[in-house]
């Protein structure tokens, strides 16, 4: 063989090499790397995703801010955290100015992904998913945005979370739109969270659909001011998996379309919310919707005594002022979930079959306001949905039946705008 | 030129490099702080040790302390060490940490008796630094052959195997923190801070080269800290694992202090679930007496932090037994249980009088 031959051989050998070796790189390589590049980042960078399955074994960190995490798809770019060994998040962020988009987070030991006290931050395109589908062994929630400001988090996935799929807690100035929960135990949980807009959201197969509530005990209070239009909470009748330590959650009855809890200023209106059920829309006190014992426990409590007492106006457990128009609302409380002993009650007493919008009826004495409907429960135009004030506080004795009794209108709640969201900023006005 | 011109030429050479040399190992024997990125990327540029075999050796000015009960870290050995620039000094603080002047280092090195005949072997050296702009985290990862330790932002965890004393064997990985996670411990209110030297924690005495002193009386002998208060007026931590030092229920809770309260305090990353487990907290309901959880965390059956009389209903031992994922405290930095630490808790939980209310209350039912 001539010389250049040889060196034409080793050549190609040595590319092949080359080659098989990139091809070749440890898992672990991925993780650290794209770990040290979080923490080397400064603001403005792009940290880019490749196409392919990472696997990963401790949580992935973020807390430098003005961060852009972006995939090639949150059907090609994922980030699995099957047999996470070290923290409970897939990816835990501190950070403002934050976006990421166009990744999956697959199989967290706790919750996918968690941002935590950020302003200014985008979820876009993301999937979370424990991928052996519903699971009281799950993490407990799938997207958990917290103690935010000007949030959006919209044409994302979430599925198999043991407690919410999308969760907002603790957050001002919020939108939600465009996503998919299912086969999670509650859809959406927008909890203790001001001024929010929630649309063309989907919600099936979850135990809930989504959740509007307020609950004590958390540093921030007062979560009011909530929109959900256009959103589709359909046939959300998958068993409630979560397990018991994870609180009122457990309690959720399955087939619950949306709930209303504990909060005030809530616009509902052009949403699908059909086949669910024990009951389509459920309007409740605190009291009603968290169990006996919970509630004990936390009564029971010296530091809810100290630090959260009863007495703390804080925290209100009414709800008022919701109005409730132009929804279609059909098919619900078919099959109630007698596991949950007041809907068992409430579902012996009426044949074994529940309405499509219950409402316990429950009202501050103190409000001192005259009327058949102190709270301001309004309900128009919603279809031949059928509904019943079933008078929690009275025993059950004064039950109401007729919705026309409830046909009072409210001023419609302003649009959330955000600094950071473009285009659609005007949907769901009227 | 001559042959002489040559030689006096060579000459010149030799003694200017003797000179450089000299200077260079002169220079050497101060400390080199650094108080801005870019950070070195070796420990050694750092001259905090002038050797570190058989064991580290401090420069001039780095003294070495521990402290009454330390934080438990898979039952490695640590050395710690603190430096501050000439002429400058702490502030003494009688809770949190001391206030430390720019350019202070605190070292603290994680070490295994994975050696020859049970020695030492040096993992990692974590420096805290307190830079230009607030203190900064510095994870260094000693190599193999122990020459010198590098700058790791993200080490890799090392797998350990060694038996104690007592001959018991422990096999597991170490997971080293990386720098992000170093501040899931040490920041408080987005602010990363020491965690280790306070007053009540420092106040003991420690067997330096010329003797036993007290730590704070040394610091302040030496000129590393000002305003010192009255001796009875210093508080003291008991140590954990000395009944001679304090109370089961004073040993208990300076464990709960030093391994926990960084977290679980006002403004600490744990300060939402309304626990406390700062010494200075001296009402129990805040340290989860009774408690119920009001965050999700998993938990098992159980429904309160502390169930007096119980530790195997108290949510408290059933996490510090716990090495998985989402069950294990404190979630960072303990890949093994501490035996030892559990039973002192345990026996604390025992020795509390009361009940609980509630409906978790065993005692009423049939």
């Amino acid at each position: 063989m001539k010389r250049a031959s040889w060196w034409a051989v080793c050549g190609v050998l040595a590319g092949v090499f080359l080659l098989s070796s990139c091809a070749r790189q440890a898992p672990e390589d991925f993780q650290k790397s794209l770990q040290e590049q979080l923490i080397n980042a400064k603001a403005g960078d792009i940290v880019n995703l490749p196409e392919g399955k990472f696997h990963f074994d401790r949580t992935l960190s973020l807390t430098a801010n003005g961060v852009t995490i972006r995939g090639k798809g949150m059907e090609k770019t994922i980030l699995s955290f099957a047999g996470q060994k070290t923290g409970a998040q897939g990816v835990l962020v501190k950070a403002s100015d934050f976006t990421i988009e166009d990744v999956a987070i697959e199989d967290t030991a706790g919750d996918g992904l968690t941002i935590q006290g950020g302003t200014n931050i985008i979820v876009r395109r993301v999937r979370t998913e424990w991928t052996r589908g519903p699971n009281s062994a799950n993490g407990p929630y799938g997207i958990y945005p917290v103690e935010c400001k000007n949030l959006l988090v919209e044409d994302s996935v979430a599925r198999g979370a043991a407690d919410a799929g999308v969760y907002v807690g603790q957050s001002e100035n919020v939108i939600i739109r465009r996503n998919r929960s299912e086969f999670n135990v509650d859809g959406y949980e927008l909890e203790n969270s001001e001024n929010l807009d929630a649309y063309e959201n989907v919600a099936t197969h979850n135990t809930g659909g989504m959740g509007i509530f307020n609950l004590p005990n958390l540093p921030k209070q007062g979560g009011r001011h909530v929109r959900a239009f256009n959103n589709q909470l359909i046939d959300n009748n998958t068993s409630n998996f979560a397990p018991k330590s994870l609180g009122p959650i457990y309690y959720l009855p399955t087939g619950t379309g949306m709930y209303v809890m504990a909060i005030r200023d809530v616009e509902i209106f052009n949403n699908n919310i059909q086949n669910n059920n024990t009951v389509n829309l459920y309007i409740i006190n605190y009291k009603t919707g968290v169990d006996e014992d919970s509630l004990r426990d936390t009564a029971a409590s010296p530091i809810t005594q100290q630090v959260f007492a009863p007495e703390d106006k804080r925290f209100d457990p009414f709800v008022r002022d919701v109005s409730i128009h132009d929804n279609d609302i059909s098919g619900g409380g078919q099959s109630p979930d007698n596991r949950v002993t007041g809907v068992k009650v409430l579902a012996a007493a009426l044949g074994g079959k529940l309405p499509d919008i219950l409402y316990d009826g429950i009202v501050d004495p103190t409000w001192g306001r005259g009327g058949a409907n102190q709270g301001q429960v309004c309900l128009s135009a919603n279809g031949a949905a059928t509904f019943l004030n079933f008078d929690a506080a009275g025993q059950m004795k004064h039950p109401v039946q007729d919705v026309k009794q409830y046909g009072c209108s409210l001023a419609p709640l302003t649009a959330v705008s955000l600094p950071q969201s473009t285009g659609n900023t005007a949907a769901g006005q009227k | 030129m001559s042959r002489r011109g040559w030689w006096l030429i060579a000459g010149c050479v030799l003694v200017s490099l003797a000179i450089l040399a000299g200077c260079g190992r002169l220079w050497q024997r101060e400390v080199q702080a650094y108080i801005e990125a870019p950070f070195p990327a070796k420990l050694s540029a750092w001259h905090l040790f002038t050797a570190h075999s058989p064991a580290l050796q401090p420069n001039r000015g780095v003294i070495p302390y521990d402290l009454n009960t330390p934080l438990f870290s898979d039952y490695s050995d640590k050395f710690r060490f603190v430096w501050m620039p000439p002429g400058t000094s702490a502030r003494y603080a009688d809770d949190g940490p001391f206030e430390f002047p720019v350019g202070t280092v605190l070292a603290k090195t994680f070490a295994f008796p994975l050696g020859v005949q049970g020695a030492d072997k040096l993992i990692e050296t974590r420096l805290l630094v307190h830079a230009k702009t607030g203190w900064v985290a510095l994870p260094y990862i000693w190599d193999n052959r122990q020459n010198d330790a590098t700058l790791q932002l993200v080490p890799d965890p090392v797998p350990v195997k060694w038996t104690d004393r007592a001959g018991k064997p422990h096999d597991f990985t170490y997971v080293i923190p990386n720098a992000n996670e170093c501040r899931e411990c040490h920041d408080n209110q987005k602010v990363l801070l020491p965690i280790g030297p306070k007053a009540r924690n420092l106040n003991k005495d420690y067997a330096y080269a010329d003797g036993a002193e007290n730590q704070l009386v040394r610091w302040n002998r030496l000129g590393y800290l000002q305003g010192l208060p009255a001796v009875s007026t210093r508080p003291i931590a008991a140590k954990w694992n000395d009944p001679g030092s304090g109370s089961l229920a004073q040993r208990a809770r300076a464990y709960l202090d030093n391994n926990c309260a960084h977290c679980h305090q006002p403004g600490g990353q744990a300060g939402y679930t309304g626990v406390d487990f700062r010494l200075t907290q001296t009402d129990l309901a805040h340290q989860g007496l009774c408690k119920s959880p009001n965050s999700a965390g998993e938990v098992g059956a159980l429904r309160h932090d502390l169930v007096p009389g119980h530790p195997d209903e108290s949510i408290l031992i059933y996490r510090l037994e716990s090495t998985a994922p989402k069950v294990s405290m404190p979630p960072l930095g303990r890949d093994v249980v501490h035996e030892e630490g559990v039973d002192l808790l345990s026996q604390w939980i025992t020795s509390l009088p009361g009940r609980c209310g509630g409906a978790s209350d065993r005692t009423r039912l049939p």
